[in-house]
């Protein structure tokens, strides 16, 4: 059933730039930091063991100061990413407030990945206290709060400058429209705060009104982001797909994945006019890096993911079958899930259930 | 019979209440940087022999049926504090009071009771600030406080929740600066300055230790937001170094949101900036059963604002007789230990306590099917 329903994350009409020939396919593989190059070997595993027609170029973003005297992403990976189209990253470290520019930041906007795409639902196996959990989170990736300009006025006094722009809210609201139609997803639900930014959340919120009349099939319902936090936690099931900007999504993607079970356990996928990277968005979690205890099941389940973009229909559920009976069985499972096998233990045991 | 137990009572309670008055009248006035200290009965206004006085904006929504609520409850508990009503909306321009009035009023009053204001998207004068922020503004309620507290027999999925959110409210986001650079391109700033970084960030770990907490969480988005954040951050972390027996603790928004969902009993106090805070206080307000059982309060230096902690107005209830006025009546008892009336208080606390400890009487938000009405009558009767 969860299979069917990753299927559903990305709608076939977006998939066209993957669309190559048959044959091996390059993907470009960033490992990230931290426990990054571990799950990435997991996941190397598990599509070797699928026979997963794809052949990774990997890459290293560890900032580099350009020639221009800013760091920035190599130009090597710049490079890979245009020339494939398509990349599959693990977790970067982003030192705080230093004066470095995130680097997931400048990757999402070089790559103009304007929508991020979060799936959240209840898996079996993984009890937390909220059930029958299933929406899925659209954010606005490239403007709003994060748009990275900020400046100190005067000694102690710092505007960050939140950006909305009709161009990028309407795109965004478009992608969340068609999403639900591919999906055959009900509702669609603009989360905003216009009651207080009148003028920025307003205009997305016209945007996304405007959006709607095309789409008379689908039921569009605006809040507010305070009541859309008090009602999730009190009945999740009340919502389908949330469109919303930037901060607003960070925030609410990230909370809908605690009700399910954590950033360890769900995909991500961010889609730009350019192609789409998929990541796990969890941390780079340095403290067990290194030590075979980290979950590999978000970057595998975002690669998953990622083999539905390509439309590798078949290899994408024979994985995600096998990672999901690893879960329901809860025989196999990493300290972060309560058990105390190894992260290879994990990754051998979906091999296992590949058949 | 037991009218008469409970008048008595009433009269030995009010004169122990004038007794505890006195007292403080005579009492020095405390150290006027703890802000939140409860104001000497002195310094406050009085109407009637010994009656103080509070403002009373019944607010929009199902705002006006709970006021009526806590009316009722005052009225039949005997409390002495007299009402200063004022009518004050933003959906309804023409009958509202004027700010200044009520800006007035509270400022006279020191203390004022509030139902939830209805925000709308557009405002008719095409003003940015909302009345809520003109009202903060004007009486610089900077600070925020919303105490998340399980109550006993409301039935959530998490329990034994007892957090403290403080919300800085006066600057961040809701700022109300936002132009059109071009069509179809609109900025929006977000303030942060230091100095009210550090004033919330001080009075969050001073309530800390007036409330016996041991640990304060700051929440903020420094890892995106780098200098605005950042300075709010290294306003907190400078603040904290002042209070070596309050642990310090620093958490991204999102992070936290996460945290929350999962594991809400991590949370001892939570310091945040506006916006982060409206988010954490309605998520948290979700945990323990919605915005009809949390109450808050908003505080200047000089005044206090006591309303609900997840500010919706509930506009499909208007009229139904189903809000829930729990937070509100907790509000009121909030405001009665404010102004140092504490047995009242506790009156009123140990009523509600004990109308949701027997589960007979439960509106419609906690899964009952009484009226506002009846659960205020409960409550009533349950007054000690």
């Amino acid at each position: 059933m969860a299979a069917r329903f990753i299927k559903k994350i990305v709608p076939a009409s977006r998939a066209g730039v993957a669309q190559y020939s048959t044959g091996v396919r390059k993907v470009t593989l960033i490992p990230g930091h931290g426990i990054g190059p571990e799950i990435t070997v997991a996941v190397q595993k598990i599509f070797e063991a699928a026979k997963v027609p794809i052949e990774w170029d990997e890459v290293d973003v560890t900032a580099v100061r350009g020639p221009d005297g800013k760091f920035g992403i190599p130009q090597r990976a710049i490079d890979s990413v245009n020339e494939n189209k398509i990349g599959l990253k693990g977790p970067l470290m982003t030192p705080v407030g230093k004066g470095y520019r995130s680097l997931n930041l400048a990757l999402r906007k070089e790559f103009d990945l304007y929508a991020n795409v979060r799936p959240c639902k209840s898996l079996d196996g993984i009890k937390t206290l909220y059930d029958n959990v299933d929406v899925v989170t659209i954010r606005e990736n490239t403007e709003g709060e994060y748009s990275g300009i900020e400046h100190e006025i005067v000694d102690g006094v710092v505007q960050s400058i939140k950006l909305i722009t009709e161009e990028a809210s309407k795109r965004v609201a478009e992608f969340a429209f068609q999403f639900a139609k591919d999906n055959k997803r009900k509702k669609v639900t603009a989360v905003h705060k216009a009651n207080i930014m009148r003028m920025s959340d307003g205009l997305f919120l016209r945007c996304c009104r405007e959006m709607a009349t095309k789409y008379p099939d689908i039921k569009f319902e605006e809040r507010y982001l305070d009541t859309v936090c008090l009602n999730m936690v009190q009945d999740p099931s009340k919502f389908d797909v949330l469109v919303m900007p930037n901060l607003y999504g960070d925030i609410m993607s990230d909370m809908c994945s605690g009700l399910v079970g954590g950033l360890g356990l769900t995909p991500s996928g961010n889609i730009g006019k350019n192609g789409a990277l998929f990541e796990s968005v969890h941390g780079t979690a340095p403290a067990i890096a290194g030590q075979d205890k980290a979950n590999p099941t978000a970057l595998l389940l975002s690669g998953v993911m990622m083999l539905r973009y390509m439309r590798l229909l078949e290899q994408a559920d024979k994985i995600e079958n096998a990672c999901f009976t690893v879960l329901k069985e809860g025989r196999v499972l990493t300290e972060d899930l309560g058990g105390n096998s190894t992260c290879s233990a994990f990754t051998e045991d979906i091999i296992k259930n590949l058949a | 019979m037991s009218l008469i137990t409970r008048n008595v009572f009433r009269t030995l309670i009010q004169g122990s209440q004038h007794v505890s008055k006195g007292l403080h009248t005579t009492a020095v006035n405390p150290d006027k940087n703890v802000c939140f200290a409860p104001q000497s009965i002195s310094t406050l206004q009085a109407s009637k022999e010994g009656h103080i006085k509070c403002t009373l904006i019944p607010g929009d929504g199902v705002g006006p049926e709970l006021v009526y609520s806590v009316q009722e409850v005052f009225k039949a508990a005997n409390i002495p504090v007299d009402f200063e009503s004022f009518f004050f909306s933003e959906v309804n321009p023409t009958l509202s009071a004027p700010l200044e009035d009520v800006v007035n009023s509270i400022a006279n009053n020191k203390i004022c009771i509030k139902g939830i204001l209805a925000t709308p998207d557009f405002s008719h004068t095409g003003e940015l600030q909302t009345l809520n922020m003109k009202l903060r503004n004007a009486l610089d309620l900077y600070a925020n406080v919303v105490h998340v507290k399980s109550l006993p027999n409301v039935n959530c999925r998490h329990k034994d929740v007892d957090c403290i959110i403080i919300r800085e409210q006066t600057e961040g986001e809701y700022s109300a600066l936002e132009h059109e650079s071009v069509p179809g391109v609109v900025e929006c700033l977000k303030i942060i300055t230091a100095a009210k970084s550090e004033r919330i960030a001080k009075f969050a770990f001073d309530y800390a230790v007036k409330m016996g907490r041991k640990k304060v969480t700051a929440v903020h988005k420094a890892n995106i937001m780098k200098l605005g954040d950042g300075l709010f951050l290294r306003s907190c972390e400078e603040i904290a170094k002042l209070y070596p027996r309050i642990q310090f603790e620093k958490m991204i928004v999102d992070n936290c949101t996460m945290q929350m969902v999962s594991n809400p009993n991590q949370f001892d106090v939570m310091l945040t900036p506006n916006l982060y805070g409206n988010i954490v206080d309605n998520l948290a307000s979700g945990l323990v059963g919605g915005a009809g059982v949390v109450a808050g309060a908003s505080y200047s230096a000089e005044c206090a604002v006591f309303e609900q902690g997840a500010r919706h107005i509930f506009s499909g209830a208007v009229g139904k007789n189903i809000a829930n006025p729990t937070a509100m009546l907790l509000c009121s008892a909030n405001l009665l230990t404010h102004v140092n009336l504490h047995s009242y208080s506790k009156m009123i606390k140990g009523a509600i306590n004990k109308v949701l400890t027997d589960g007979k009487v439960r509106t419609k938000d906690l899964g009952g099917q009484s009226t506002t009405k009846a659960f205020t009558n409960a409550v009533i009767h349950c007054l000690i």
